[in-house]
């Protein structure tokens, strides 16, 4: 017996075994320097022009001038207002398919039904918000109309990782509960909710990322072109930053005046969703301590 | 009258018969073994009596259960308050993420108990019963999770008691425990016997012999023998009970 029986076969066996870990770790390597030089090149681009002033004036001057201060609080409420409709609504219905529904064609139907609701193109949301929220529902072009169909956006988002949370609990925690005499909705509330939170929280804010950074739904729902005032209520419209992004570099009054404010606003919108990222590591680790202490 | 009590209990999962006409009953401050080859239907059984088999789907069961006198599977009965009556210990220790203090006081909050001074004092308690108190007064408010497996099976009795029931279900609750562990819940259902009716399912005939006053023998969905542990293991009347005793098969 010989541990190279056949030496050929291994040369081969190993040509092959270096070839496929070293140009995987190539095409790695590659992901991960297209994501620098794209973060680069609007930091590089946008950081001159990021300033005080940038960040908390209006607009000025055929908006080459000021600040995006406008698209900043209007893209916050848009999250706030989507994170309020599709928490609550996707959080239930995660719920409702993992712990309530029995498996069979129904539930085969809904989760067929929120994967495709998954994959519709989000400029199709915002046609749908608008015959629907704009126009049947009377909301005219406003935070309301815009937050819902983003909200509709996310919905599928947060249903999903709810759903895939709660399955990843072991059943044991749920069995246990109810053995005690605890009703199922205490053992989804006071068992099971905890222990999903952590990873909930993940889905939600990775639907922030998504929502914060859409165009197509806002388009016709709640977008303006150039609003130089902050909403004082949700039947406002409001400018928003990646409309505003799209407004100023390809139909705004001086393209190229107005560069550098694109770079500018790219910069915070990344930024943004930089500091959601990081919000939801911090909170998943908090509650995944609670989780264990409390 | 019987604390527990089957009569020509069927149980079937889908088109599989499990259980096979059970007649049994069991008595207050007795403890009784379920032994028998795996998938011999001791669990199945077992559940029936709180009525955990309700949330496996296609679950059908013909015959009367009865604790305490009362059949439990009519529809009057409230199966939340039937299972703080009837209790259970799993094979896997099974607490949740939560403090050790919390997971005691789980059964009574959930079962709506909200002055805190009792909590305590029934935390306490039950602790004292399960012989853990000593071994976890300092932390109580640390996570469940930082406690050895023997220490948390003892929590999750400590758990089961806390809600003071009347019946105490025990499916192999020591097999993934060390021998030390082993011998203190051992020690503990003698103890426990006092207070309630137990029954104990084990795959450990010397663990059958030391905390049993009744054994039942069960093959294949059947209940082949039932008697007093010392009669199951000296005289049993059956080839099979007898081959299983003497570790012939199973
Ligand atoms: N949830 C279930 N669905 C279908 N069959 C089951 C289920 N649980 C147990 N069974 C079957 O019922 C029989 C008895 O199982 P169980 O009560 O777990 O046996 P034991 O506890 O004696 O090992 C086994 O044949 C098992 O495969
Ligand atoms: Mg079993």
């Amino acid at each position: 017996m010989s541990f190279t029986s056949n030496p050929n076969l291994n040369k081969s066996k190993r040509f092959w075994q270096a070839f496929a870990f070293n140009s995987f770790r190539l095409l790695s390597f590659l992901v991960v320097a297209i994501l620098v030089v794209i973060l680069g090149f609007i930091i590089i681009n946008g950081i001159s022009v990021i300033s005080w002033e940038f960040l908390t004036e209006m607009p000025r001057e055929g908006m080459t001038k000021g600040g995006i201060f406008p698209a900043i609080v209007g893209t916050l409420w848009l999250v706030v207002g989507s994170l309020l409709f599709a928490c609550p609504i996707g959080i239930l219905s995660g719920i409702y398919i993992n712990e309530y529904a029995k498996d069979g064609w129904l539930k085969r139907f809904i989760k067929l039904m929120t994967n495709n609701l998954a994959g519709v193109p989000s400029i199709v949301f915002g046609l749908f918000g608008m015959a629907l929220f704009v126009n049947k529902f009377g909301f005219g072009d406003s935070i309301l109309a815009g937050s819902l169909t983003l909200g509709l956006l996310a919905l599928p988002v947060v249903i999903r990782t709810t759903e895939e949370a709660l399955k990843a609990i072991d059943d044991s925690f749920r069995i246990g509960s109810l053995a005690l005499g605890a009703s199922k909705w205490q053992t989804i509330w006071k068992v099971i909710l905890p222990i999903a939170l952590p990873n909930i929280i993940t889905g939600i804010i990775l639907s922030v990322g998504r929502v914060s950074g859409e165009t197509a739904p806002i388009l016709f729902t709640v977008a303006a072109y150039f609003l130089p005032k902050l909403p004082t209520s949700i039947f406002d419209q409001v400018m928003a930053l990646p409309y505003h992004l799209y407004v100023i570099s390809t139909s705004g009054t001086n393209i190229e005046a107005s560069r550098a404010m694109a770079y500018g606003t790219a910069f915070i919108l990344i930024l943004i969703v930089l500091l959601v990222n990081l919000l939801a590591n911090w909170l998943r680790r908090y509650f995944g301590r609670k989780v264990k202490m409390n | 009258m019987y604390s527990l009590e089957s009569k020509d209990l069927h149980l079937y999962y889908g088109d599989f018969h499990a259980l096979k006409g059970i007649t049994m009953g069991m008595k207050k401050n007795e403890v009784t073994a379920f032994i028998g080859p795996s998938g011999c239907g001791k669990s199945t059984y077992l559940r029936c009596f709180n009525r955990m088999n309700d949330l496996i789907d296609n679950v059908r069961i013909d015959g009367e259960v009865l604790v305490d006198g009362v059949d439990i599977y009519q529809k009057s009965i409230l199966v939340d308050d039937l299972r703080t009556h009837v209790g259970m210990v799993f094979q896997k220790p099974n607490p949740f993420p939560k403090s050790i203090f919390e997971n005691v006081a789980y059964g009574l909050r959930v079962n709506g108990t909200k002055d805190k001074n009792l909590i305590a004092e029934r935390v306490e308690t039950s602790l004292k019963q399960a012989a853990l108190w000593d071994e976890v007064k300092d932390k109580l408010k640390k996570s469940a999770f930082e406690l050895s497996g023997g220490q948390q099976q003892r929590l999750c009795i400590a758990r089961a008691l806390a809600i003071e029931p009347s019946v105490l279900l025990m499916d192999e609750p020591a097999s993934a425990l060390d021998p030390i562990s082993t011998a203190k819940i051992e020690e503990l259902i003698y103890q426990l016997k006092e207070n309630y009716t137990i029954i104990i399912v084990t795959h450990n005939m010397q663990q059958a012999g030391r905390v049993s006053d009744n054994t039942a023998f069960f093959y294949m969905g059947e209940l082949v023998e039932y008697g007093k542990t010392k009669n199951i293991f000296t005289s049993p009347k059956d080839t099979r009970t007898q081959n299983y005793v003497t570790g012939r098969f199973g």
